[in-house]
């Protein structure tokens, strides 16, 4: 019986290879968990963008806000940008990072599309990005009222990013902030 | 001489491939630090194209990441500080040799543990192999072999 059996072993082995490929194909290899979930918010020290003052960590800490990596040379910003004013107008605070951009261009993509941020951080440098282990826009991290990121999704923000995984944890965080 | 001007044009390309390679240059107050760098960004995955190291990619947050290497060099940062500073910021991920942890232990003993299947499976074949050849003739108990010499005293006389 065993020699009969032995045949079969190319077909367990294709069909655990295939399992396996089947689960690769809905992977997405750059849905990477950050390493900064779950730790605070760097420090920093950055302009604001078109205002002649300082923004720090203790200007964004102190509610529950999304942060959100954007510049004009990023296309899928713009593809998320109406979004954005989408979830202003519902009252979710957003504090912008404009990530190496240059001030004008910046500045000028807000005065046609609209600013749907409460302020935007200037990373000229990316100096804030790589503290925050960025690695290209757009990126939105949740940061909850004590200062402690709480999730990053990379790539667009769109309804369906918003209602499945953002939202959810917004208002469970939120909530939490009431009842203390 | 054809064969001669091929090399030549070969040995071009390869010279050219390692051109495009550095994007930018740094300069190293000693010898020893550009060997780390070197060593370095080829041991850091750039973590928007990920199969590249940063060495090799031209990606932005690459030549950030190579800047900042150079950066932290020269004041003398050891390895073990600046591995740590991007495993901080980027997760395991960005090494290509991870430290051993539980998430990274069947990367590290697969390799080992797929040898030893292998040294296993071979010893056990091979024995087989020598074993069955060996025990099959004994194995007929005193009946079949009445019967196997009556075929055999068959086949002869009907030839």
């Amino acid at each position: 019986m065993a020699p009969r059996l032995k045949l079969f072993v190319p077909l367990i082995l294709f069909a655990v290879l295939a399992l396996f490929l089947f689960r690769g194909l809905a992977l997405d290899p750059r849905e990477m968990p950050s390493a900064l979930i779950d730790k605070p918010l760097p420090e920093f020290s950055l302009p604001s963008l078109g205002q002649d003052q300082l923004l720090s960590r203790s200007d964004v800490v102190g509610r529950v806000v999304l942060l959100n990596v954007w510049a004009t040379w990023c296309v899928s910003c713009r593809v998320e940008h109406p979004y954005l004013h989408q979830l202003a107008d519902r009252g979710i605070p957003i504090y912008g990072v404009n990530y190496k951009d240059d001030d004008a261009d910046a500045l000028r993509w807000l005065d046609q599309l609209g600013n749907p941020y409460v302020a935007n951080i200037v990373d000229r440098e990316g100096t804030l990005g790589l503290d925050l282990g960025v690695y290209g826009a757009p990126e939105t991290y949740l940061v909850d009222a004590a200062g402690v990121i709480r999730y990053r999704h990379v790539g667009v923000v769109d309804d369906r990013v918003w209602r499945t995984i953002l939202q959810p944890l917004y208002e469970e965080l939120s909530a939490g902030v009431g009842g203390q | 001489m054809s064969f001669l001007r091929c090399a030549l044009v070969f040995s071009l390309v390869l010279v050219a491939g390692q051109a495009l390679a550095v994007i930018e240059t740094y300069e190293f107050t000693n010898t020893e630090l550009e060997v780390r760098y070197r060593q370095l960004s080829t041991e850091l995955r750039c973590p928007k194209c990920q199969n590249q190291n940063i060495a090799d990619s031209n990606a932005p947050i690459a030549q950030d990441l190579r800047k900042l290497l150079y950066q932290q060099l020269e004041p003398g940062a050891s390895d073990d500080e600046i591995l740590d500073y991007m495993v901080a910021r980027y997760g395991e991920f960005v090494r290509y040799r991870p430290r051993f942890s539980g998430a990274t232990a069947i990367l590290w003993l697969a390799p080992a543990l797929l040898l030893l299947i292998g040294l296993l499976v071979a010893f056990l074949t091979l024995r087989s192999r020598r074993g069955g050849s060996a025990s099959a003739a004994p194995q007929l108990n005193a009946d079949e072999q009445q019967k196997l010499q009556a075929l055999l005293d068959k086949t002869e006389k009907d030839s």
